[in-house]
């Protein structure tokens, strides 16, 4: 098996590859932003991702990164946001928390539902600056650290909510949220809690007898 | 039913925690060092030419890297779908890539690009295109001819006459020179004799696919292999065809699709967006990451054709239908398009065995998004022109709604269409019957009609079919000196878990506990066989077969090693607790593991040193990496299969309508479907409610909306195209099976995916015409003022062949 590492080929134009090569400055904010408390671990090329500062630039007129803290998954994580950078951006291409999935990017479909202090949250619609204080859970913040399953996501697996999966972590959030208000919903309940996001497979019955399991284990 | 240990029961998914997790990747879920990304420049106007493009500003920019152009491509042949095109067809079609060190630099560069476009003529209306003197959607003919026999398909150009035209009344669908047709029976003779015709102008819309996961891609080249991460369907059946688009030996590609966020039939295959990373890559010697965003893939993700179409139908006073006459003008979009209009005329033959019938057809480009497939591609669309032409036919002759439709559907002697073809076996009888006692039909017509203020109750039913198998790929498993089986499978990851589900027959040939069996699969690197895609409703029955065989070849040669080492032949022994003992003395036994460890030491065809010859080639390069890791089990299906293997669904719908504002609420919904052995009953419940939901869609919001003046959509994003929510179901669904096997499968199984969908929404158009007291649309989408319209006498606000309303 290759590894997914990718090197440069040697034959390429060279001054390409300085550009390439991430920037001493931008090297050292990604220290400063993977600090004590990163969890995750591929970040490579996410500096590229959505920074409008490298080496090869100067930056653009109001496109200034600002370093700022927020608090994911109950760790506070110090990175670099753009002021029109949406959440999903940072989290998919900032943090590698790639769990968030991007549908429609315009608030249509809620395949970017998080929690913000437990209350579900298209983060593709919410930028990063105005979550600082606020408690972000995303996919990635539920299960427990031994590993075992959130009650709600074990309910997905044991219902086969899931079809492609794409909408699902959308799905579960919202599941997550719906019950910290009413931890016994009706199925009406739970479908209008759920209305915000779509499932092009129509996993709809499967993801509502997840929920509705989901409230009678918790 | 039967004594399968792991068929018919469910079982949890492979790959479903990482659903739930956030775990699984998909294609923009990968990062590469150094990885640049790409924006699409696309086109502005339906159809145009450019004359002068010039990028030197935007190449100038900082942070960006490079540029991709047609003219850095092979040329497509006419009327082949281009990767990157100078002479775009519609809205929305890509002219060029470039890529930048990020996203939002790409964007603004692409606006310093300045292109002088030169405007063609165009259509967004396959009829007016068939007019005298009406505008061709290319510059070299208006009708695709799909070739067959080999040749590929080409553009010509049809005109029909202004004769054709005025011969049929005011809202008649004419019918000049088609470019398909046949004919079975006598047509004209079954017609006299019919006591009742029908004679209907009908026109089903177009729709957008709309997975939910745009088709995002990722690719680079590392020590001359290109690695591509791409959204699709399918994952052995891609490999050779994106290959071929990026222009290198399947060799050379290494295709990653271990997820997929939805297909629908938009990513069956390689598609040519998944191929602009490459090419770009390629060129920039950067890493490519392709975001494509939701409207994008509104253009590029393809649509269904709608069809403008005309029915007569013949039926006896008994219900019979004694003859049918078909006639579709598909509108095909800008390129090659998809043989919709002949898979209905297909399903017409199929379903309701008519005695003699003729069929015409025509595929007319237009200047809108691509067609591809799209989940019972033409068998769904005529699901929804027939089914309620069938409630008229069963009132006007005073004959219950489900018994016309039983009197008329195939059974297993069934012979149907020009060339009176078989079925593997047919129980859409008893679908119908289970379906009809699971909803409670008889007791539920009672509430047909009845009214609480504003709002009337309505009852359907509906049926659809698509074939469903296929035969001849390969199936490869290896039993480990670990005592593992390696089931390694080229389906994709559609959603469907069928992966798993055809995956466990191998498990059970093998009699192999299911905690000692691995599924290999989502990656090209890891050795897969040769596979179709996971289209047309063919996994289950085509893959059940390809892991029936590659099992039943690691059983032999399990008993041909036992034979080796305690004397006897092959025959004298059996398999059991992942065993394979001497039937005369299960004493003299050997493991599995300790089986694997002696076909490594004897080599050969055990241990896959040597292969089969009848193999595909991707499979004899992943038997040849596999060899001597252990018992090699691998085989082309070459079994038996014999006549068309169908896939029946019929559902059953109950609304209550409001005839003031035209909105209605689905009270109880009924799946049944004929799907030969039920291989995974929670993933079959998935499907035919999944199916349901997508039809309830397709049967009352869904559409292409197209400007003719501009050629503009409007129409564009999920929302405008207004996909089904959880508030527009029922509460609960419920489904059925008939689970009966199928003889020309080991198992028994056949697939079911597509018409699941044509069925709901056929049942719900029914249900929605039977509150209207008989009132049929002969038109799909049905929209909230069209019922409102009906409901107060009022003319509709279009013609009866308009295309692209609201």
């Amino acid at each position: 098996m290759e590894p997914e590492f990718y090197t440069p080929p040697t034959t390429a134009d060279s001054s390409k590859l300085t550009a390439a090569r991430v920037s001493r400055r931008s090297f050292i904010k990604g220290i400063i932003a993977s600090g004590a408390t990163v969890a995750s671990g591929s970040m490579l090329g996410t500096l590229a991702g959505c920074s409008a500062e490298t080496s090869s630039t100067t930056g653009i007129a109001g496109t200034v990164e600002r370093l700022i803290t927020l608090n994911i998954n109950g760790k506070s994580r110090r990175v670099d946001v753009l002021p029109q950078e949406t959440l999903a951006m940072t989290l998919r291409y900032k943090l590698g928390l790639t769990g968030t999935k991007l549908g429609c990017d315009r608030g249509e479909c809620g395949a970017c539902t998080i929690l913000i202090d437990d209350v579900p949250t298209y983060s593709c619609s919410t930028l990063s600056h105005g979550v600082r204080g606020r408690r972000v859970t995303t996919i990635e913040g539920l299960q427990a650290p031994n590993g075992d399953l959130h009650p709600v996501q074990q309910a997905f697996v044991d219902e086969l909510g899931p079809q492609c999966g794409f909408c699902t972590p959308g799905q579960i959030l919202s599941a997550v949220g719906l019950l910290k208000v009413n931890p016994s919903p009706t199925r009406d309940e739970a479908r209008r809690a759920m209305s915000g996001n779509l499932c092009r497979c129509g996993a709809y019955d499967h993801y509502l007898n997840s929920v509705m399991r989901a409230a009678r284990i918790s | 039913m039967n004594n399968y240990t792991l068929l018919g029961k469910d079982f949890t998914p492979p790959d479903i925690v990482a659903k739930v997790t956030g775990k699984a990747k998909y294609a923009e879920d990968f990062r590469v060092e150094g990885m640049v990304f790409a924006r699409l420049l696309s086109s502005p106007m339906p159809h145009a030419r450019i004359k002068r493009m010039d990028a030197s500003e935007a190449l100038a920019m900082p942070g960006v890297v490079g540029i991709l152009t047609a003219d850095d491509l092979p040329p497509a042949v006419s009327p082949q779908k281009p990767t990157l095109t100078n002479e775009p067809h519609y809205v929305g079609e890509p002219i060029l890539a470039l890529a930048a060190e990020s996203e939002t630099i790409a964007q603004d560069a692409l606006e310093k690009i300045k292109i002088e476009w030169e405007p063609l003529p165009f259509t967004v209306d396959p009829l007016e295109s068939l007019y005298p003197g009406g505008a061709n959607a290319r510059t070299d003919g208006n009708v695709v001819s799909r070739g067959g026999s080999g040749k590929p398909p080409a553009i010509e150009e049809t005109k029909w006459s202004a004769r054709d035209f005025a011969a049929v009344e005011e809202g008649q669908l004419p019918m000049g020179q088609a470019q398909a047709e046949w004919a079975y029976g006598d047509v004209e003779g079954n017609f006299e004799k019919a006591e009742y015709i029908i004679d209907e102008t009908f026109v089903t819309a177009g729709t957008s696919h709309h997975c939910l996961e745009p088709r995002s891609a990722l690719a680079y080249w590392q020590n001359g292999k290109c690695i591509v991460h791409g959204s699709s369907q399918s994952q052995s059946f891609t490999h050779p065809f994106l290959a071929q688009m990026i222009g290198i030996e399947p060799k050379d590609l290494v295709f990653i699709g271990e997820y997929c966020g939805g297909g629908f039939g938009s990513k069956g295959y390689a598609y040519t967006e998944m191929s602009i990373p490459a090419h770009l890559s390629k060129k920039i010697s950067r890493p490519v990451m392709m975001r494509v965003s939701r409207a994008e893939e509104f253009f590029v993700g393809a649509a269904r054709p709608g069809f403008q179409g005309r029915v007569r139908l013949g039926f006896a006073g008994n219900g019979r239908m004694l003859a049918a006459d078909l006639h579709i003008v598909q509108d095909n979009g800008p390129d090659t398009g998809f043989n919709d209009f002949m898979s209905a005329g297909d399903a017409l033959a199929l379903v309701y065995t008519p005695k003699a019938m003729t069929f015409k057809g025509i595929p007319v480009a237009t200047n809108t998004p691509p067609r591809v497939p799209q989940r019972g591609p033409g068998q769904n669309q005529l699901a929804c022109v027939i089914e309620p032409l069938l409630d008229k036919a069963a009132k006007h002759l005073g004959i219950d709604r489900v018994a016309i439709r039983a009197l008329n559907d195939p059974d297993n002697n069934t012979r149907y269409g020009p060339k009176q073809r078989g079925l593997t076996s047919a129980y859409l009888n008893e679908a119908l019957e289970k379906g009809a006692a699971e909803f409670g039909w008889q007791e539920k017509k009672k509430l047909s009609g009845q009214k609480n203020g504003s709002k009337v109750m309505g009852i359907g039913v509906g049926q659809a079919y698509h074939s469903a198998g296929s035969k001849g790929f390969d199936g490869l498993v290896v039993i480990t000196p670990e005592g593992k089986l390696h089931i390694h499978t080229g389906v994709g990851n559609l959603g469907t878990y069928s992966h798993t589900a055809t995956s466990r027959v191998a498990a059970e040939v093998l009699k192999c506990d299911w905690n000692s069996c691995v599924v290999v699969r989502g990656d090209s690197r890891k050795h897969l066989p040769w596979n179709l895609a996971q289209f047309g409703s063919n996994t289950s029955y085509t893959m059940t077969r390809t892991n029936y065989v590659a099992a039943m070849d690691a059983v032999n040669k399990l008993k041909e090693i036992a034979a080796m080492d305690f004397g006897g032949t092959a025959s004298d022994y059996d398999i059991g607790d992942e065993k394979v003992f001497a039937k005369a003395d299960p004493s003299k036994s050997l493991s599995y593991a300790a089986a694997a460890q002696r076909a490594i030491d004897i080599g050969g065809k055990y241990s896959g040193k040597e292969a089969p010859e009848d193999l595909n080639a991707m499979t004899k390069t992943s038997v040849a990496a596999l060899a001597g890791t252990g018992l090699v089990g691998v085989a082309k299906d070459t079994l038996e299969s014999e006549g068309t293997p169908p896939a029946f669904a019929a559902g059953f719908v109950l609304i209550e309508l409001d005839i003031e504002t035209g909105l209605y609420e689905i009270l109880d919904y009924v799946g049944s479907v004929d799907c030969g052995t039920v291989l995974h009953p929670m993933g079959l419940d998935q499907q035919i409610k999944g199916g349901a939901v997508m039809g309830f869609g397709m049967a009352t919001k869904e559409r292409h909306v197209y400007d003719p003046q501009n050629g503009l959509p409007a129409a564009v994003g999920v929302n405008d195209s207004k996909l089904t929510t959880y508030l527009d179901l029922p509460l609960e669904m419920r489904t059925a099976a008939v689970d009966v096997a199928d003889p020309m499968n080991p198992v028994g199984a056949r697939g079911i995916g597509e018409p699941v969908m044509g069925c709901a929404a056929a049942a719900l158009l029914c249900a929605i015409s039977d509150a209207l007291d008989g009132h049929y649309f002969n038109r799909i989408p049905i929209v909230p003022d069209m019922i409102v319209n009906a409901a107060s006498g009022r003319d509709q606000s279009h013609g009866p062949l308009a295309i692209n309303t609201f």
